[in-house]
């Protein structure tokens, strides 16, 4: 059985003085197919986790189950063939002076599909650019496009999984719009299961089925989304967060 | 009178292909009021903001039939008159702390430095205010922070010293571009109540410059909404929600919203007219 299962985990930067918690006995299981959602500021672990899972947090400990494999210390490359990240700024993500059609051949090659040229036409159907965008580079795209090709280069081994950390925080709200629903329709199309970090409880709320809400490294609650719609979280600090996304609100000034 | 009016105003760069226009004719006045302004990025708020301050730079043409602040034409002064204005009279605060204070300076020196361009005051007085300042904006440990360098400081705190340097001159105008979007909600709420405190208790005038509709929508008093360098539509915040204009009404609904849940999203289909639309007037 694939989907992801976190038990007990901690992970932490640096050594001595300097070492940091970044997370702190984490638990959590999302089933194959399932999206889950992690929530909380900046600082809270939520995007650490995500890179402890894709083995770019190197120091950690506890149970991590992802891809179908228990995980170690270094990942294999059948875990990358089913589990692949999608970051938070396609300007950053993207090679400057790579073509897409170089960024996803590339993929495609290290993965050892063969068909390539015809995979990369779908691939680009598929996250709606068309093949007339495969010679662009990445500085000939907006925003959204680019991130339409950091999803299909995500998409390129066909996995099983994706992290997806702030996909759409880089965007404006219209690009935001199409994007999420372009990760709708992949998920039903795909069956994939969705890790999502956001800061946003809308756009959480919108793809997840639960949501873990992070704070100082801890999870502070775990809830399913008709809770969090109803606005009924239990811990104080969820409540604060879902207070605060409705906006400002100037009572606030008296106090 | 109104603290600023601007009436035609143009920005444009010349580029190979021809001249791209950032900023095609906006007018609109400023009170003692939260203004905001919206838009999705390249729309021209940022460059609309910039402009007021003459801080586009070449190539750029800032062309404006006027832009005056309490009655005096900004687009007619020398560069030494705008040296008086920018800071004193107008402040900006900027999106990102980071690239906006200096890394090789401390806090404390920063904030004086502000100061004394602007008064006629000893240093101790100097440094008095500066960190007066700084508790005027909630640094809990002002002192520490003083003399600690940007580098060793929040994202949050350092928006909040930004505001610091640029309110320590006690400008009539703020103009603040996307002040919070780099912050996390907690913060957000203390650095908006902030300026919410200055435009209540100083009678300052603020241009909340914003891609954030919820936001703007609750805290501003009213919105201008731009689209391709125009305004295409002027309403009270409160009111935004009932906003008229399609595309006004294709932002709204792209949101994906906490209490109405909906399996797909709508997406803006832009329609070429609004490009062409004569631009709204926001005078008061």
């Amino acid at each position: 059985m694939s989907g992801i299962v976190i038990k007990d985990l901690d992970v932490w930067f640096g050594s001595g003085r300097d070492r940091v918690d970044a997370v702190r006995s984490a638990s959590f299981e999302v089933a194959q197919g399932d999206s889950f959602g992690l929530v909380g500021e900046s600082g809270s672990g939520k995007s650490t986790i995500l890179r402890a899972l894709t083995g770019l947090a190197p120091d950690w400990r506890g149970k991590m189950q992802a891809g179908g494999e228990l995980l170690g210390k270094s990942r294999t490359r059948s875990f990358y063939k089913s589990v692949q990240m999608v970051f938070q700024d396609p300007y950053a993500s993207l090679h400057p002076r790579h073509s897409v059609d170089q960024v996803l051949s590339e993929t495609l090659g290290l993965h050892g599909f063969s068909g390539i040229d015809k995979r990369i036409v779908n691939l680009l159907d598929d996250v709606g650019l068309g093949s007339s965008f495969r010679f662009r580079y990445p500085h000939q795209l907006s925003g959204g496009q680019r991130q339409r090709v950091a999803i299909a280069r995500a998409l390129a081994p066909e996995p099983q999984t994706l992290l997806l950390d702030e996909p759409t925080s880089a965007l404006d709200v219209s690009v935001q719009a199409e994007i999420l629903n372009l990760l709708t329709d992949l998920r039903a199309a795909r069956n994939l299961t969705y890790l999502m970090v956001s800061h946003d409880l809308a756009v959480v709320g919108h793809m997840c089925e639960r949501i873990a809400v992070m704070r100082n490294g801890e999870i502070v609650e775990i809830m399913s989304v008709g809770d969090m719609r109803a606005m009924q979280p239990v811990h104080e600090y969820t409540k604060q967060l879902l207070e605060s996304s409705r906006g400002y609100v100037r009572a606030e000034l008296s106090a | 009178m109104n603290l600023l009016d601007v009436e035609n105003l143009w920005v444009r760069f010349p580029s190979r292909t021809g001249v791209f226009d950032a900023v095609r004719g906006v007018s609109f006045s400023l009170g003692k009021e939260r203004l905001g302004i919206v838009g999705e990025s390249g729309s021209g708020k940022s460059m609309t903001g910039r402009a007021i301050l003459r801080l586009i730079r070449k190539p750029g043409i800032v062309t404006a039939d006027r832009i005056a602040i309490d009655g005096q034409d900004i687009m007619a002064m020398s560069e030494r008159q705008m040296r008086t204005v920018r800071g004193q009279r107008i402040s900006m605060v900027m999106q990102d702390p980071k690239f906006s204070l200096n890394p090789v300076m401390t806090v404390g020196e920063q904030i004086m430095e502000s100061y004394a361009l602007h008064a006629n005051a000893t240093k101790a007085e100097t440094r008095r205010k500066a960190l007066e300042m700084l508790e005027a904006v909630s640094i809990r440990d002002p002192e520490r922070v003083f003399r600690a360098y940007p580098h060793e400081m929040s994202g949050g705190m350092g928006q909040r010293i930004m505001i610091a340097m640029m309110l320590i001159p006690d400008p009539e105008i703020l103009i603040a571009d996307e002040p919070t979007s780099a912050l996390d909600v907690s913060v957000q709420t203390q650095v908006l109540s902030i300026l919410d405190r200055l435009v209540e208790a100083r009678g300052m005038g603020l241009i909340f410059i914003s891609h954030d509709l919820n936001l703007v929508s609750s805290f501003c008093d009213r919105v201008l909404i731009m689209y391709a360098g125009r305004i295409v539509e002027v309403c009270r915040a409160d009111r935004l929600s009932e906003a008229q204009h399609p595309y006004t009404r294709g932002l709204l609904n792209s949101l994906p919203r906490l209490d109405q849940p909906d399996r797909r999203l709508e997406v803006l289909k832009r329609d070429p007219v609004w490009r062409n639309a004569d631009s709204v007037s926001g005078m008061l």
